[in-house]
């Protein structure tokens, strides 16, 4: 005799063709279709349905402890493995709980899908218990989104969702599905539920007219710089970048979502661009004759102001959107389309030339900016925030997953852990949500099972989503957690520093003991406040099988160095404070290259 | 500065919200928008004149157009701009009338080449096609004159290229041959039209 679970393990099997289903049945049947195995999400009344019929199907539900968590771990999950994400809530504030993590993945344009449960559509527009107009609510932070009333519209809606969500520029998709459509029954045809082909833009025709001037100008450019985004990651094109940088010797700076697309080990690399990128990588784009984007957007972050903006450099703009072309820094030369396949048709049109002038010259320029090996630096005993970045990195090998959060401790992060590998850093780019850290972590792991993950967080976004430790347990996930614990809600703090006269209002911040807070939930922990435990924790934590929390007590008034001040230029940053500040040890001194 | 786009959109509830909320999240005002159905199945047809600020730059048009596309219904974006093309817009006008002064009126209307539609013993309705600067024309005669204009109502423009499928996408997918020859710009202009 079969048990229950065997029979209904059979359903989600026997769906060969065209079966009778119910609309919750055929929710899950289309995600299994759709090859998903792991979804993020909170039950509730309207989507109860669903959840009535999930046990006959082959996917792994992570109960979250709050909806934000479940579409940050989709997130997560998107971002370290390239496939869709899956969150699910139930209507009204399941839904809008959702939104901080669909407009997170808008701004960073992750794949992602959301299926919210509605009110039954009788009475939408009713005010009914827990209704809310999510489709309005979302519009502009999905790239598209869908209220399902009727079963024989759940399939398609869905498949459609999958295919926006993973098509062009990537971004999340929103499936609003009413109660009674779930509880209906329709005719599940996964086949025949197939969306429309994906049609790339009919602006995509700009490339054939731009490659030849692109290549020209690459031939006859003499200070180029490749500006390394996220698109890269996206459309899979790492190796033709460092084809492109290699043969034509370019050297290369990354986006903050670009870091691990070009190897930070790799000669050319330069390192992290913009507001608290390298001031040698802000100053060779603003020397430049060239640059050549790959896949990034110039954001505001990265271009401080468009009217003082590498003036003397023609711009190349790679992009598989034509929206972003002209939208905040004039391309002389645009490529619309898939980054992968424009490197491809552009490389076979350069043979290669000898940068080695204008390397030198960079190389020359980084002088005494050029300090990142902390190891040699005067050691005061004093635990710094980069300290653990650096050991974090030199311990790890640079090997882990590590999701960050938001400020202070992200771009130290984004400074000092050198990123080899694409997809190994997971941060909030483009909307900087805090909070974004734990839940992305745990949507990783469950990408990358067999990865070493770290959870980086601030003291003060660790506490936005902290109730996601419980789900760490309830999944007996091996997720380590290294809370940069300044006292502060830092990056603003630093701000106040600089811009608001040290008026530090309301960024002091008294926070639970969190090796305490971990206990409660069973993992363990350990607080780290001097610099001469830092490896030994570290091991601690690496070493034990199950979550483990540091939480370093860092110095309290530490900024992030060097800084452009918003809205000013490049070369205008503010660079570290010099050996007579006695506050900062990370002293930037040439002996130590 | 003022463009003008033809778009064909997937006639489904929701997709004028979601073209309307595209030009606020972008903060350019929509000078006027006709939906109708147009000649093919299950897809409307759009004109929209949008006011862009000058500060966005002269590829406004492009990016508005690129923004466009990337909604999921928009099937079909053109910025007319200053190509060749044929532009109406339909207006009611209702006026304060009586039998005393009404062939003053009379008068106006013929010389517009528009037409009375209804009329009342103290108001008469006038209909006028044309485009922007005829009707804007005639509402100005009206107003000096000592009848009153009592409602106005405009259908906002609409528009077509003039010639056989002129369209800059069809051109770019190869569809049409190569990109013709570009005419002179056209003006729009108050004494062809009236």
């Amino acid at each position: 005799m079969t048990t229950p679970e065997e029979n209904n393990a059979h359903l989600s099997n026997s769906i060969t063709g065209p079966t009778r289903l119910t609309g919750a049945e055929i929710i899950w049947a289309t995600l299994v279709g759709e090859g998903v195995d792991t979804v993020f999400g909170y039950p509730g009344g309207a989507i109860l349905p669903a959840y009535d019929a999930l046990r006959k199907f082959p996917i792994h539900h992570v109960l979250v402890r709050h909806e934000q968590g479940a579409s940050h771990m989709a997130d997560g999950y998107a971002r370290a493995s390239g496939k869709v994400g899956v969150a699910i809530a139930t209507s009204g504030p399941g839904a809008t709980n959702l939104v901080t993590g669909i407009a997170t993945a808008m701004l960073d344009s992750i794949p992602m899908v959301c299926i919210t449960g509605q009110v039954s559509s009788k009475v939408l527009g009713s005010d009914a218990f827990q209704e809310v107009d999510i489709t309005g609510i979302t519009l502009p932070v999905t790239k598209h989104n869908f209220l399902v009333t009727r079963p024989e519209d759940i399939a398609p809606a869905i498949r459609s969702a999958f295919q926006i969500a993973k098509s062009g520029r990537p971004g999340p998709v929103l499936v609003d599905i009413t109660k009674d459509a779930q509880q209906a029954s329709a005719t599940f045809d996964f086949a025949a539920a197939k969306p429309r082909p994906y049609n790339p833009h009919p602006m995509l025709s700009v490339v054939d007219s731009g490659l030849k001037d692109a290549a020209a100008l690459i031939r006859a450019s003499k200070r180029p710089v490749i500006l390394a985004g996220h698109g890269i990651m996206q459309s899979n094109a790492g190796e033709q970048v460092r084809t492109l940088a290699e043969r034509m010797q370019i050297p290369v700076g990354t986006t903050l979502l670009g870091l691990g697309s070009f190897p930070a080990s790799h000669p050319l690399n330069l390192g992290m661009m913009g507001m608290h990128g390298e001031s040698w990588v802000n100053d060779s784009i603003q020397q430049a004759d060239l640059l050549i984007a790959c896949g990034m957007r110039f954001d505001d972050r990265v271009i401080g102001t468009p009217a003082t903006y590498a003036l003397n450099a023609k711009k190349i703009h790679i992009d598989i959107d034509p929206a972003e072309i002209n939208k905040n820094v004039k391309a002389d030369v645009a490529l619309v389309g898939d980054l992968r396949q424009v490197l491809e048709q552009l490389l076979p049109l350069l043979p290669g030339r000898d940068g080695s002038a204008w390397l030198n010259q960079i190389a020359a320029s980084k002088g005494d900016a050029a300090v990142r090996d902390i190891k040699n630096l005067p050691d005061s005993g004093h635990l710094y925030a980069a300290h653990v970045m650096h050991d974090l990195w030199r311990i790890t090998e640079g090997r882990a997953i590590v999701a960050t959060d938001v400020g202070q401790h992200q771009m130290w992060q984004a400074q000092y852990y050198r990123h080899d590998h694409p997809r190994t850093l997971i941060t909030s780019g483009g909307l900087g949500t805090m909070g974004f850290a734990l839940p992305a972590a745990i949507g990783a792991k469950f990408a990358s099972p067999d990865r070493e993950v770290w959870c980086i967080a601030g003291d003060g976004g660790f506490q936005m989503t902290a109730c996601e430790l419980a789900t760490i347990v309830q999944e007996k996930l091996n997720v380590n957690i290294a809370i940069i614990n300044n006292g502060y809600l830092g990056m603003v703090r630093q701000w106040q520093e600089f811009f608001y006269d040290k008026n530090y209002e309301s960024t002091p911040l008294v926070s639970p003991d969190f090796v305490k807070l971990a206990d409660a939930h069973g993992i363990p922990g350990l607080a780290v406040r001097d610099r001469g435990d830092l490896e030994a924790a570290v091991q601690t934590a690496r070493g034990h099988q199950g979550p483990f929390l540091l939480n370093f007590l860092v110095e309290q008034e530490d900024s992030v160095y060097p800084m452009i001040p918003a809205g000013a230029a490049l070369h205008e940053m503010i660079r570290r404070p010099g050996s007579n500040a006695s506050h900062n040890p990370l002293l930037e001194r040439p002996e130590d290259q | 500065m003022l463009h003008t786009f033809v778009a064909y959109v997937e006639d489904k509830p929701g997709v004028l919200t979601r073209v309307a909320s595209l030009f606020r999240r972008l903060n350019i005002n929509i000078v006027s928008l006709t939906v109708g159905h147009s000649e093919r199945p299950g897809q409307s047809r759009m004109t929209i004149v949008a006011d862009a600020p000058s500060n966005a730059g002269g590829q406004a048009g492009d990016r508005i157009r690129a923004s466009m596309y990337k909604l999921d219904d928009v099937v079909e974006v053109d910025d007319i701009g200053r190509s060749p093309s044929v532009t109406r817009e339909l207006a009611l006008i209702k006026v304060a009338a009586t039998a005393a002064n009404r062939s003053h009126i009379f008068e106006l209307v013929e010389v517009f080449r528009a037409r009375i539609v209804d009329l009342a013993p103290d108001s008469l309705m006038i209909e006028i096609t044309g485009v922007e600067s005829k009707i804007e024309g005639l509402i100005q005669v009206l107003n000096e004159t000592e009848e009153r204009v009592l409602e106005v109502c405009r259908s906002g423009k609409m528009t077509m290229r003039r010639g056989k499928h002129s369209t800059g996408v069809l051109r770019a997918m190869g569809i049409n041959g190569p990109e013709p020859p570009k005419p002179e710009a056209v003006q729009d202009n108050f004494a062809d039209n009236i």
